[in-house]
């Protein structure tokens, strides 16, 4: 049995997802967001109080955390897992506003335990992981290393360095032009005591069991720090898989969509990060627009067009600011490991000639994070295209690929967030 | 609080703290060994890497950092 | 002369080809238009044992399960060899006749097979469900991860001087040799055909289907599963000619992940995954294994065999085409068989004798 009762179904209860939920059930529609995460609010307003979320529980949109869209069993109809629940779910209008991932970067000891993501140590942390006290270097690529470091330090960490690989001409320049020049004036006021170093990266991470120092490179200056952490991010990754797996195509990695933020699938919607890393604003601004369209009223939506437009230029030039520089393609050595799940060095991976032959060959992107992680590194490596999807998008238990779930489980799971 | 076991010794965690943070709270680092023997924790800490699979409740292969903490859980870190 | 024999296809059964050419000293090409083993060979399961319907099929899975076991000193580590021997299962009471049959059978021609009572099973594989009457067990039986065996023997062929030309696409087979998609001509005295399911497209008039199957594949559960388990109905399923079925058929690779299979569809060419097929294939693994419901399925994906009517592969000369051998239709048992067809394919173009008698192969037998 398929449960059909909505009318609009969200995939992701971000600011994109929160968004377009807020205007489609404004406007009467039924709907339902779907979350991987227990609460609301997307990889920046995770667990906390926002007038977004408020206004999502006041606007009579259901919410379904702890789910996770797995599969596309036919055309319409989502395949949604929880831990103890799997059901289908028909949409008349789908938006699908995934978010997206961090991008890492192999380095030689990367893999060691105390190397996290500057956004994943950032959620970790928001879940109770303890940092008082402890020693963080900050790494990476892009202003979420900035944001990143001030909620470190307003949770007790000791800040030792933010290393930049951007050239501060190009980091100033983007600041001074974007519209978020007092938030980023604000952010490193709260950091000035941080040594802040710009075209610097890290090029090994040290330690038996886990990272105990991290040696960075600034121009032809080495030396290394000693941290607890060492919290890298080089920019995000759009998750466009479940756009693929619904059969939407695709632009520059990123999923194509029309001035109503339709895709290239009739009555599917995309907002967010998996058009293009473009930031909580913009996402807030699609979403809008696709839950008006999803909705059927192409009046309100073409009321934020202008916006959209303007937040789609700092988009752009965010991308060109922080864009990778090759030198990171020199990072690894033969025996990193690139594919964490398999450990698949690099000296494995380079002799072939694309990613589907090196997968066959060596396994590498065949483990449970099916290439979310290395996937996006070897296309910066190789320049590979990285683009086969299979269900399901993320492991499930194998009970839970017979199809016996019925609508009156999944009801039990409802809730209104708040 | 409540109260759950990682790897065997007792813990104290506020409600809502995720199965990933008790561990770190119960002072490991180390959340598994990868295919090569490796000392792993996690990366990516939203769901996507799976370097935080511990075993739950004799369920192995459970991302820590996407399940919140049960009273009573049972958590083994790999090795 | 670019070469003495063009190979066409370069899945396992184009590599086993290619292997057997070049220690029999012929310089060889192999052509493949896409990736070297993208086609059924990077979708297979790599069991690799004996079935015994008929004489024919007997023999062809025997001597190459028996050439791949004495081959495995050699192997390196990645092809994921096990000799971990495989048991049929008999579901029901009046199944056992049957498996008694095929036990006396595999006895009588020197394989080793033994039958195990439904306790000795249950010790075997402690995660079937209890009660089931009883099993076979074929202990020489073997499992291998299939891109990486015909990366092996295509490398082995290299080394030996066979050049693999990879991106180029044969349009045509003549009696000199092959035409190009992109217009070139590429001459030799024999051309053989491992082309698997898109073999019609070169030689109009071969009964060969696809014939689409699903597998599941799990995390990492070492000991879980120790034999490669299938249902004595797994052969109704694989020499049946029904438009679809499913089987219990698992298998532990030798990373500790158990592979899950099999669907048998006919008349499907959409190589997307289907939930439905999905749903009925690990519902039966269920049924057999009840715990492995638990376990986390990490993806699932298709491949297509290329089936003939009956289930043979067609091995030999082509009426009206000088020169050209064709060596296809492996159907679900590829990654076995193609030893002795890659030893027919040798033994014609050699002139050597044929390992075991062509004729049940022999295309013109449709
Ligand atoms: C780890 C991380 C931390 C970040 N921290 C910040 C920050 O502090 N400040 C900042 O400005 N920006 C941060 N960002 C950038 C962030 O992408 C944007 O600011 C903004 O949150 C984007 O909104 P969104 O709605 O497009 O996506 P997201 O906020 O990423 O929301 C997407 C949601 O979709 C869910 N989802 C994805 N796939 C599925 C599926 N198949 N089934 C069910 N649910 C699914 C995810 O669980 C997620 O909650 C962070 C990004 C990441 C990856
Ligand atoms: C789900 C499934 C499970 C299986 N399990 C097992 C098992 O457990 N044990 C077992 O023994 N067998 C198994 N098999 C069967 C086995 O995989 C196949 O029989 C075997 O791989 C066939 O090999 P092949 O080289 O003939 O075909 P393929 O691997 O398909 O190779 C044919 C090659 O020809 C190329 N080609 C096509 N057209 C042209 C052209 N015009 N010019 C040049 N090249 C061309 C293709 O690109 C392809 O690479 C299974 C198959 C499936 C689908
Ligand atoms: S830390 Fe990446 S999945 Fe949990």
């Amino acid at each position: 049995m398929i449960e059909s009762r909505w009318d609009v179904v969200v995939v992701g209860a971000g600011p994109a997802g929160l968004a377009a939920a807020c205007m489609a059930a404004e406007a009467g529609r039924r709907v339902v967001v779907l979350d991987e995460n227990p609460q609301p609010g997307g990889q920046i307003w995770r667990g906390e109080d926002h007038h977004w979320i408020r206004r999502f529980s006041a606007s009579g949109s259901t919410f379904r955390g702890a789910c996770t869209v797995v599969d596309q069993p036919e055309p319409g109809v989502l395949h949604v897992v929880g831990r103890n629940i799997s059901y289908h779910l028909r949409f008349k209008r789908l938006v699908i506003a995934t978010g997206a991932r961090e991008r890492f970067m192999p380095f030689p000891g990367w893999t060691l335990p105390g190397v996290v993501g500057a956004g994943g140590l950032q959620a970790l942390v928001k879940s109770g992981w303890p940092l008082a006290g402890k020693r963080v270097v900050v790494a990476g690529a892009g202003p979420l290393l900035l944001q990143a470091a001030a909620f470190f330090r307003s949770r007790g960490a000791r800040l030792t360095c933010l290393a930049e690989q951007t050239p501060l001409r190009r980091g100033l320049s983007f600041a001074l032009r974007s519209g978020k020049r007092l938030q980023a004036i604000a952010l490193l006021g709260r950091l000035c005591d941080v040594p802040y170093r710009w075209s610097c990266w890290p090029v090994r991470a040290s330690g038996q069991e886990r990272v105990e120092s991290v040696t960075l490179r600034q121009g032809d200056r080495m030396w290394t720090e000693p941290c607890d952490y060492l919290a890298c991010s080089f920019g995000l990754v759009p998750n466009t898989e479940l756009a693929q797996l619904v059969g939407c195509e695709l632009v520059d990695g990123a999923v194509r969509v029309d001035e109503q933020q339709e895709t290239t699938v009739s009555g599917v919607y995309c907002a967010g990060e998996p058009t293009g890393i473009g930031g909580v604003d913009l996402a807030l601004i699609q979403g809008q627009i696709a839950g008006c369209s999803a909705a059927g009223s192409l009046q309100r939506a073409s009321a934020f067009f202008e916006q959209r437009a303007r937040w789609i230029e700092f988009r752009a030039r965010l991308q060109a600011a922080f864009a990778l520089r090759q030198e990171l393609r020199q990072l690894p050595d033969p025996e990193t490991v690139v594919c964490r799940c398999e450990d698949v060095p690099l000296k494995e991976i380079r002799p072939h000639s694309c990613w589907r032959s090196a997968k066959l060959q060596t396994r590498c992107g065949m483990g449970p994070c099916q290439g979310r992680i290395c996937g996006p590194i070897v296309e910066f490596l190789f320049g590979w295209k990285v683009d086969s999807v299979r269900p399901p998008l993320t492991p499930v238990r194998l009970e839970q690929l017979v199809n016996r779930g019925s609508a009156a489980t999944a009801d039990r799971h409802d809730s209104h967030p708040g | 609080m409540i109260e759950i076991r990682v790897n065997g010794k007792t813990l104290k965690v506020p409600e809502g703290v995720s199965v990933a943070a008790a561990i770190a709270l119960s002072g490991h680092d180390r959340f598994r060994r990868s295919v090569a023997g490796q000392p792993r924790g996690p990366l990516c800490g939203i769901g996507v890497c799976f370097e935080c699979r511990v075993t739950v409740d004799g369920e192995p292969h459970v991302r820590s950092c996407q399940l919140l903490c049960w009273p009573g859980m049972e958590v083994c870190t790999d090795d | 002369m670019t070469a003495d024999v063009i190979v066409i296809g370069a899945g396992i059964v184009g590599a086993a080809c290619a292997d057997a050419l070049t220690q029999g000293g012929l310089r060889v090409v192999v052509i493949e238009p896409s990736l070297a083993v993208s086609g059924a060979t990077g979708a297979g399961m790599g069991h690799l044992l004996i079935l015994d319907e008929n004489e024919a099929e007997f023999s062809i899975t025997r001597y190459s399960r028996d050439r791949w076991n004495q081959m495995a000193m050699e192997m390196p580590s990645s092809l994921e060899y096990e000799r971990c021997g495989t048991i049929w299962i008999a579901a029901v009471p009046e199944e056992l006749p049957l498996l008694k049959q095929r036990c006396a059978f595999l006895q009588s021609r020197q394989v080793r097979a033994e039958i195990l009572d439904s306790q000795q099973l249950a010790e075997a594989e402690p995660n079937l469900r209890p009660g089931l009457p009883g099993g076979l067990f074929i202990p020489d039986d073997a499992i291998l991860y299939p891109p990486a065996a015909a990366g092996w023997l295509l490398k082995r062929a290299e080394q030996r001087g066979a050049a693999v030309l990879t991106g180029k696409r044969v349009t045509h087979i003549q009696a000199w040799g092959v035409e190009l998609e992109d217009g070139s001509r590429l001459e030799a005295h024999h051309v053989v055909c491992a082309t698997g399911m898109w073999t019609p497209q070169l030689i109009g008039g071969l009964p060969i289907q696809p014939r689409k199957g699903h597998l599941v594949i799990t995390d990492r559960y070492p000991g879980f599963v120790r034999h490669a388990v299938m249902e004595l109905g797994y052969l109704k399923s694989a020499h049946g000619r029904e438009s679809e079925s499913v089987a219990f058929n698992v298998q532990p690779r030798k990373t500790g992940q158990v592979l899950i299979g099999s669907s048998r569809q006919f008349g499907v060419t959409d190589a997307r995954p289907e939930s439905r097929i999905i749903s009925s294939m690990v519902q039966r693994a269920i049924d057999f294994m009840p715990r492995i419901a638990q376990l986390s399925a990490l993806r699932a994906w298709t491949g297509f065999r290329a089936a003939t009517p009956d289930r043979l592969p067609m091995v030999g000369p082509v009426a009206n085409r000088p020169n050209c051998l064709l060596c296809a239709g492996h159907e679900g048992i590829g990654i076995t068989t193609c030893l002795a067809s890659a030893g027919l394919v040798s033994a014609f173009i050699l002139g050597d004798r044929p390992p075991l008698d062509p004729k049940p192969y022999a295309v013109e037998r449709f």
